[in-house]
């Protein structure tokens, strides 16, 4: 009996040697990721004992650390509530943190290695200083404005987003979300709390955690329409360019019509014209004929189909933005697939596309055709406020060239003072922009689209939004995305809020 | 056994354990390791004060001597008892024993700190519970040391504690789950506010019965086979037993809901016919037999679920426990054990200076992940080297031993506990699905703490008869001529009908 004892011996010895290996995987290999998993209380405390950084703008502070009395020093606290939520996002005690909060992550704990000298300063004399403080883009009026306007809109519209960018630049001058929510409750050292406010938020239908500004991608209906004309400014055409309308178009099996009556019935009319109208049987026609080539490559120029871009810091990581799409417009042999285009072509169909890319396609429009990448952290100041970093603005791509940057600006400009777009005019501004009224589902109410841009009196271009205002009801959807763009691009300008 | 057979000086009298002399009994190395047990206990308690308090009570000692005293009463008990008893036991188990209490102790200290509350007494909260239940386990051990002066006495009872072992264990599964349910397993006996797990004492009565009951079947179980891909399969009439017992410990999965103890009690089975009959067969149907049941039970849950969703779940969760819908709901304590062993890192935060009490249920079952945060991966490979030790010391005197009913004894609660230590920190390292057992002589809890001290015992008046000098017990008719040790060991006096 004493060979199998032996052998039972063995065993043993092999059953520990697993356990041994497997703690060397869980204590050596693995210890790093353990140790900093989001999901370590342990990390928490090490976070919570040192006040983390301040995230402002325009001086205010938009999340602020307060000191308390529990196992964790400090608690989070966001005195704005809904209006810079999608923005500046939540760090909650467990879990991921969103938004700013989780990009600048990092910096904000004090952990960041342009914090080092912080860090070896607090080794030495013992003082826990905080995180690093960034310092929005953002500019308070024009965010208190956007998102005032957006919530008290005169639709009675529950869901929607806006977003102004200065087109010289990128920096975002505004970012909204509607509906918001408030993120103290998810931050709250209490899980229960937190855990209940989550949910909550999490199960609401109107989905109000996500920033849909960049977050969202919905049919940008005649906006779209810029993409075309400028496509087709592109191949040789002028703003004068005679291009077939009528009343009706129909092609391979799409019927398009217009949205009034009295909109383009005539044969023909001009490419200026075409826009300022916002002719859809004008611009199927002119997307048929230039092809969908040619309609996907300009969209591309613009910025459609990226799906790595970040908002944020122009040097590392920011909110990741959802890619807007121009969809396949092919049938499944790989040809065109021609109804397809004619609808495409004035934004319906499989076209999708962000709030920021239709700010950014009028910041393109103003800026001469360069598009600046967009960012939101202006400065990074360690937690003396000594400068650590300042945003260096850079050009993120050129989708057209200047002349037709100045026909399409002409004829942006044409649909304010003579089209569509005419509640966005602001007094002593010239403003630019396209309407877009886009069937999303049947039986449903449009999304009402309004992109633009405002140049003051010495001809420098202040400022490019989008207003997006899901499910419109009580017709001329654009109409009041229009107006509430015209109140954001005054008060960028300087010229309004309060 | 190759020792000498010497004639007896003094005749052994029934029921004393004399000493020979000029035996070396190596009494005096075990008074020396258990001292120096003693001292890393209490190093322990003070580092935990330090980090803890920021200072170093003065009375920071007094839960080690209280130890040091325990152990020392039951020393001397095996000093008079079980002279020849293997040294290294009792000084490995209480290390254990004393760093699980100072453990509690230090959980109990950093929860009346939260509280704002004064530094808890020496016999407060869960640590100076579990001292009062070392006591109580010392006690029995030194009982059963003084009562059983010949293990081969046990083999009477056999039958009986047979029908004991199985009554307990059935006993959580037929009361209802009010009665009998914690945290999903059903292996208690809950009174007011007093609960048992008899599970952990059916342990020691059913490796009696298999022993018992495999000395006498050997024979008929090892030879009547028939021959099968070069490997001796048995008969199917000779299977009986094995597939009761293979029965049972899928009922003790499927109606008490744990696997952990089913791997158990049916490894334990199966070993000791391993060992009984030298049948690697055994080995082999065995093994099939239970990755089959459980690989059945896993689908089962997976399609019918009822009683088998609480094995597919926990095997789900040990698939991916970072899953998100495991990670902070039914996975939350794997994965806080995971992170904090990975914090603990290499060397651990130190004694005290970590958050254990991050971990659910870091008093029982997750003990080890517990101190793995602070004693980190060198002082975890330490304590397992130590069970490893105690283990091998256990199986020691079951190769060292005579006669067939030691050696099955010794080895099955020698294997059993070394396959529950594997079960409980395999499970809580996510090497293996967690099942709820307790980490032996560590996790707070009388049940298991006696249990493990009872066993400990067995070891002891095992190794104790195997390391004594031949002489010490009757001499075999036919004057000095050495006993068939040698042919298995076997002892035919002990198969009384």
């Amino acid at each position: 009996m004493n060979a199998p004892l032996r052998r039972a011996g063995v065993v043993i010895l092999v059953l520990f040697g697993l356990l041994f290996a497997n703690l060397n995987w869980i204590q050596a290999y693995k210890a790093d990721k353990y140790r900093n998993s989001p999901y370590n209380g342990r990390v928490q405390v090490a976070e919570y004992s040192r006040p983390r950084g301040v995230i402002e703008a325009n001086g205010e502070p938009l999340a602020e650390s307060k000191a308390t009395d529990d196992r964790l020093k400090y608690l989070r606290v966001y005195p704005d509530k809904l209006v810079y939520a999608p923005v500046v996002g939540y760090k909650p005690v467990n879990g991921a943190a969103t938004g700013i909060e989780r990009s600048e992550n990092d910096f904000l704990a004090g952990t960041s290695n342009r914090l080092v000298a912080d860090r070896l300063a607090e080794m030495f004399t013992g003082d826990n200083s905080g995180g690093g403080n960034v310092v929005l883009t953002i500019n308070n009026k024009t965010q208190q404005t956007a998102y005032r306007e957006l919530v008290n809109n005169q639709r009675n519209v529950g869901k929607g987003a806006a977003v102004a960018v200065d087109p010289r630049t990128g920096a975002i001058q505004a970012m909204v979300s509607m509906p918001s929510y408030d993120p103290n409750p998810l931050v709250s050292h209490d899980s229960k709390v937190a855990d209940a406010a989550f949910d909550k938020l999490n199960k609401d239908s109107d989905k109000p955690l996500i920033n849909r500004a960049i977050g969202e991608t919905l049919p940008p209906g005649s906006t779209f329409k810029t993409i075309v004309a400028a496509a087709a400014l592109q191949s040789g055409y002028t703003e004068e360019t005679r291009i077939p309308a009528g009343s009706v178009y129909s092609h391979a099996g799409a019927v398009i019509r217009n949205a009034e009556e009295e909109t383009c019935p005539g044969k023909e009319i001009s490419l200026k014209e075409a826009l300022t109208e916002s002719c859809n049987t004008g611009f199927a026609q002119l997307g048929v004929a230039l092809g969908a080539d040619k309609v996907k490559k300009t969209a591309s120029a613009f910025g459609f189909e990226q799906d790595d871009l970040t908002v944020g810091n122009l040097d590392g990581s920011g909110l990741p933005v959802a890619a807007s799409r121009t969809g396949a417009i092919a049938n499944p042999d790989g040809s065109t697939d021609q109804g397809a285009l004619a609808q495409s072509s004035i934004g319906q169909r499989d076209v999708r596309m962000t709030p920021l890319q239709g700010a950014l396609i009028a910041a393109t429009v103003a800026d001469g055709g360069q598009q600046m990448r967009p960012y939101l952290v202006q400065r990074l100041l360690s937690s003396d406020r000594s400068v650590v970093y300042t945003a260096n603005p850079k050009v993120l791509r050129r989708p057209i060239d200047a002349s037709v940057a100045a026909a399409m600006k002409d004829m942006m400009v044409s649909v304010v003072e003579n089209g569509t777009g005419k509640r966005a005019q602001i007094s002593g501004m010239t403003v630019g922009g396209k309407t877009g009224t886009a069937q999303n589902a049947v039986n449903a109410n449009p999304h009402g689209w309004f992109i633009g841009f405002a140049i003051n009196e010495s001809g420098q271009p202040v400022s490019a939004v989008c207003v997006m205002l899901e499910n419109v009801s009580g017709g001329h959807a654009s109409a009041e995305a229009a107006r509430i763009a015209g109140l954001i691009m005054k008060a960028a300008a300087g010229r309004g809020g309060d | 056994m190759t020792a000498p057979a010497v004639p007896a000086a003094t005749p052994a009298k029934a029921g004393e354990q004399t000493r020979i002399p000029g035996m070396r009994t190596h009494r005096n190395a075990e008074l020396g390791l258990l001292a120096f047990a003693m001292i890393i206990v209490a190093v322990y308690g003070a580092t935990v004060e330090a980090n803890q308090l920021g200072t170093i009570t003065r009375n920071f000692w007094v839960p080690a001597a209280l130890l040091s005293i325990l152990f020392l009463g039951l020393h001397l008990v095996v000093r008079f008892a079980a002279p020849y008893a293997d040294p290294a036991l009792i000084p490995a188990v209480a290390l254990i024993n004393g760093l699980g209490v100072g453990f509690l102790r230090r959980l109990d200290l950093a929860r009346a700190l939260a509280n704002k509350q004064p530094e808890p007494g020496v016999f407060a909260g869960t640590g100076g519970r579990q001292l009062a239940w070392t006591l109580g386990s010392l006690i029995l051990a030194a009982v059963l040391l003084l009562v059983i002066r010949d293990h081969k006495v046990v083999s009477r009872y056999a039958y009986t504690l047979g029908l004991v072992g199985i009554v307990l264990v059935m006993i959580p599964a037929a009361l209802p789950s009010s009665l009998s349910e914690v945290n999903g397993a059903k292996l208690w006996i809950k009174l007011g506010g007093f609960s048992i797990q008899p599970g952990e004492f059916a342990k020691l009565a059913l490796v009696s019965f298999f022993a018992y009951y495999l000395v006498r079947k050997r024979e008929v179980l090892s030879l009547a086979s028939r021959r099968f891909l070069g490997i001796d399969f048995p008969r199917g009439r000779d299977l009986g037993p094995v597939v009761t017992v293979w029965l049972l410990s899928l009922l003790v999965l499927v109606f008490e809901k744990d696997l952990g103890t089913a791997l158990l009690y049916f490894g334990l089975f199966v070993v000791t016919l391993y060992v009984a009959t030298e049948r690697a067969s055994w080995l082999i149907i065995g093994l099939l037999m239970f990755f089959g049941g459980v690989y059945v039970a896993y689908l089962l849950g997976a399609s019918v679920g009822g009683p088998f969703a609480n094995f597919y779940q926990r095997a789900s969760i040990w698939l991916d426990p970072f899953a998100p819908e495991y990670v902070t709901g039914k996975g939350y304590q794997l994965v806080q054990s995971l992170l904090g062993l990975g914090t603990g890192g290499l060397f651990g935060s130190g004694p005290g200076a970590g958050s254990p009490g991050l971990v659910p249920e870091v008093r029982t079952d997750f003990i080890f992940a517990g101190m793995g945060e602070e004693i980190g991966l060198f002082g975890l490979s330490a304590l397992l080297v130590i069970y490893l030790l105690i283990v091998e010391r256990g199986l020691r005197a079951g190769l060292a031993v005579r006669d067939s009913f030691g050696k099955l004894v010794a080895g099955g609660l020698a294997f059993t506990l070394g396959l529950q230590i594997f079960v409980i920190v395999g499970g809580i390292t996510g090497l293996i699905p967690l099942t709820g057992q307790t980490t032996p002589f560590m996790s707070a809890g009388g049940s298991s703490l006696m249990a493990n001290w009872l066993l400990v015992a067995m070891l002891l008046r095992i190794s104790d008869a195997a390391r004594r000098p031949a002489s010490g017990g009757p001499v075999p008719a036919g004057g000095p001529k050495n006993p068939p040790a040698q042919l298995h060991g076997a002892m035919t006096e002990v198969i009384r009908p």
